[in-house]
């Protein structure tokens, strides 16, 4: 009778002080929130463009940290950011989704100035301030601002808004990526 | 001294726990098909296992053995094992939160790895003091992530190599698991005894 009551006490005492060192761990490290999520906000560009699908930049972060969405979809943000992710993240990276954004060059909004209003809504609609002008006053685009976004372009009512395409320089221009799949088809076929 | 480094030599080529005993093989196939999971994998197992190993002859030696419960030894250990996990799960959140991403389901399973429960219970049978103890599970986590990290460089290899269909996937992975255990059987006469 007394060793199956020491056991019982023994065991129960155990799990009781194993219980009051959890319950003491989950207050003391408690996480706010989901600090990967932060950090993922962090890395995006902060446009709120929702190109990516979701509402908003931080949405998307959110998304991609329960890992519904690819981390691909930020075209603001481009092949940068999709690089800083997979590096956060541990993950492979992987071609920018819409492969049409991908080849197409990268482009920033141009405004027609002889055609231009000043009636402002651009400056409003734009996420990176890079608009510049006031009310009934011709609007300029500060080239190295623009995100190219697009979200501009919409609003504007007399549609002298258009997107140009960034010219190639000695300072912009990269190597091309290597062809993929030509080791594995090779692998395959040996 | 000595007796410490044999420990450490033995827990870690010669008796290594997943390729000669063949405890703890449920991690070694699951996390080892990329490097960084099968290093964070290995991080975390010597963490927890160094620490269970410890707490568990803390918890045998000062409450089991003078009560004379030696027959909760497995059950109690269980419990330490489970604590310890969850332990460093709930600190890991805090302090590390892309190695928790990695690691993500792996960490509640180090609960159930065989070879967390093996070495506590083989440290009572060797009789083992505290040092010993602690030592004894250090290795053997050693042996574990260095096995799995080994074991993951030879599947990435792998799994572009031209497999003959019937071997794709778990079959070649278990037959390169067979090869490396052979090899590890070669350590046997390293130590005497």
């Amino acid at each position: 009778m007394l060793a199956v009551l020491s056991a019982v006490l023994t065991l129960t005492l155990l799990s009781v002080l194993f219980g009051l060192l959890l319950g003491w761990a989950a207050v003391r490290f408690r996480v706010e929130g989901d600090p990967i999520v932060d950090q993922i906000d962090a890395l995006l560009p902060q446009t709120q463009c929702g190109q990516c699908g979701f509402a908003g930049c931080r949405p998307y972060a959110e998304a991609i940290a329960s890992g519904e969405a690819e981390i691909n979809r930020c075209p603001p943000g481009g092949e940068t950011t999709m690089i800083a992710l997979a590096d956060l993240l541990g993950r492979d990276p992987v071609p920018l989704e819409d492969q049409e954004a991908a080849a197409k060059p990268k482009a920033v909004a141009h405004i027609i100035e002889t055609e231009c209003i000043g009636c402002t809504l651009c400056i409003q609609a734009c996420p990176v301030d890079a608009i510049v002008g006031a009310a009934k006053q011709m609007h300029t685009v500060i080239e190295d601002e623009c995100t190219g976004c697009e979200l501009c372009v919409p609003p504007c009512p007399v549609e002298c808004i258009v997107m140009q395409p960034i010219k190639e320089t000695p300072e912009t221009w990269r190597w091309p990526y290597p062809e993929p799949g030509i080791w594995q088809k090779e692998v395959r076929h040996a | 001294m000595a007796e410490y480094a044999l420990i450490l030599v033995s827990t870690v080529l010669v008796n290594n726990f997943v390729l000669v005993k063949f405890l703890g093989l449920c991690p070694f196939m699951g996390v080892s098909r990329k490097l960084e999971t099968a290093m964070g994998m290995g991080l975390a197992t010597t963490f927890v296992l160094t620490l269970s190993a410890a707490s568990s002859y803390l918890v045998d030696t000062y409450i089991l053995q003078p009560l004379g419960l030696g027959y909760l030894r497995t059950i109690a250990f269980i419990l330490v094992i489970a604590v310890v996990v969850q332990f460093t799960e709930t600190v890991m959140h805090k302090t590390s939160p892309v190695l928790y991403q990695v690691l993500g389901i792996f960490l509640p399973l180090i609960t159930t790895n065989c070879a967390v429960l093996g070495v506590a219970l083989l440290n009572t049978q060797e009789q083992h003091n505290f040092v010993e103890s602690a030592l004894y599970g250090f290795g053997a986590a050693v042996g574990f992530s260095l096995v799995l990290v080994l074991f993951a460089a030879v599947r990435e290899r792998v799994a572009v190599a031209d497999v003959p269909e019937p071997f794709q996937g778990n079959a070649i992975a278990l037959i390169t698991a067979g090869l490396m255990s052979m090899a590890f059987m070669g350590f046997a006469g390293l130590v005497a005894g």
